[in-house]
């Protein structure tokens, strides 16, 4: 190739950008100017809230970190609270580097970029892989990351105090927003049959999971619940293969 | 005095830093250094993306069964009534998220309205 790498990731990272103009970006805006009500009426400071959204960039630890803060909890009660709700963040981004990196790109890239991992832009990018070339793919992922953070600390910083004013209805239709659009951009961008599998498993298991125990609840799920997706796609897909052979 | 002040205005953003920050990005420090470990084709990327799957939706099914704020006040029916005919509009609708947000957004509204909540 005579292109350098440099103008080749170009374009992807300003289409990754463009991404900013999609229902999953708009959707997340509004959950963040849910956060934003949330933050004012838990007498969270203005700039405490904006520095919030930017270095920590997942609305569920935010969420979690202000009501251990609400609670009066510790240091070390907040952050054991904020890492339990973090975790999910790992098999997320585990999921995501091998299909993004290609042979060349350093691990102190990835590490950075790992940042703008949260829901919304890990299902935003797997559900449009398969339209990015591998070469273009960290650039893509990180135009659309960096820009959804920037443009979300601004969120922040225009709507705060301003949202307090809403009609509490217009913030439950805001915050609903969230559970629908994961569900069906999920669906929608699922590749295998196990993602399927571990979607039904997970909606089923979440709940009861929690009803145990709320605090670990989750990561039960979550691990439990994908491993029995995993070996049922397993057995399905051997299933196929036994079949095709005869 | 003064650097009691500083002390003041700083520990908050410190306390964020550590409790929110550094114990949220961790795990994303890790995430990577297990994704690069894993290839492409690999049944481990099989299964942790089950794993991540299944996370996901388990935060989804919390967020509509145990919802915190305004939406706590609404009956939990409702909630998934307008979710499961959301996702239902979604599928007939040819896989259109957009179809299965508003009208889950409908029900619910067209639910809190009725009910005067």
């Amino acid at each position: 190739m005579s292109t350098q790498p440099s103008f080749r990731q170009r374009p992807w990272f300003l289409l990754g950008m463009r991404g900013i103009f999609s229902i999953p970006a708009l959707v997340l805006t509004s959950a963040v100017v849910g956060f934003c009500g949330f933050a004012y009426e838990a007498g969270i400071s203005y700039g405490q809230a904006v520095f919030m959204m930017g270095i920590i960039w997942a609305l569920p630890a935010q969420f979690v970190l202000i009501g251990a803060i609400l609670a009066g909890a510790s240091l070390p009660a907040a952050a054991l609270a904020v890492t339990l709700s973090s975790m999910r963040l790992m098999p997320m981004v585990a999921a995501l580097v091998p299909e993004i990196r290609t042979k060349s790109t350093p691990t102190w890239v990835l590490l950075v970029v790992s940042h703008f991992v949260a829901v919304t832009s890990w299902v935003f990018t797997m559900e449009r892989l398969d339209r990015v070339p591998r070469e273009g793919r960290v650039a893509f992922f990180t135009g659309f990351g960096l820009t959804l953070t920037t443009v979300n600390i601004v969120v922040v910083s225009v709507s705060y105090g301003v949202i307090s004013h809403l009609p509490a209805m217009i913030g439950g239709a805001l915050f609903f927003l969230t559970p629908i659009y994961f569900l069906t951009s999920i669906w929608a961008s699922a590749r295998g049959l196990e993602v399927y599998l571990a979607m039904v498993i997970g909606l089923v298991l979440g709940p009861a999971f929690h009803m145990a125990d709320e605090e670990l609840g989750l990561l039960y799920a979550g691990i439990i619940g994908g491993t029995l997706a995993f070996f049922l796609e397993r057995l399905i897909a051997a299933r196929r293969r036994a079949k095709s052979a005869v | 005095m003064q650097s009691d002040g500083m002390m003041e205005t700083l520990w908050p953003y410190l306390f964020i830093a550590i409790a929110g920050w550094l114990a949220t990005d961790i795990w994303r420090w890790l995430g990577v250094l297990l994704g690069n470990r894993i290839s492409e084709d690999s049944v481990w990327l099989i299964w942790v993306r089950s794993v991540a799957t299944a996370l996901v939706a388990a935060v989804v099914a919390r967020l509509i069964l145990f919802p915190t704020g305004v939406l706590e006040a609404t009956p939990v029916s409702l909630r998934i009534a307008a979710v499961a005919t959301g996702f239902v509009v979604f599928l007939i609708a040819r896989q259109k998220i957009f179809a299965g947000i508003l009208t889950a957004e409908a029900v619910l509204l067209g639910g809190i309205y009725l009910m005067q909540i």
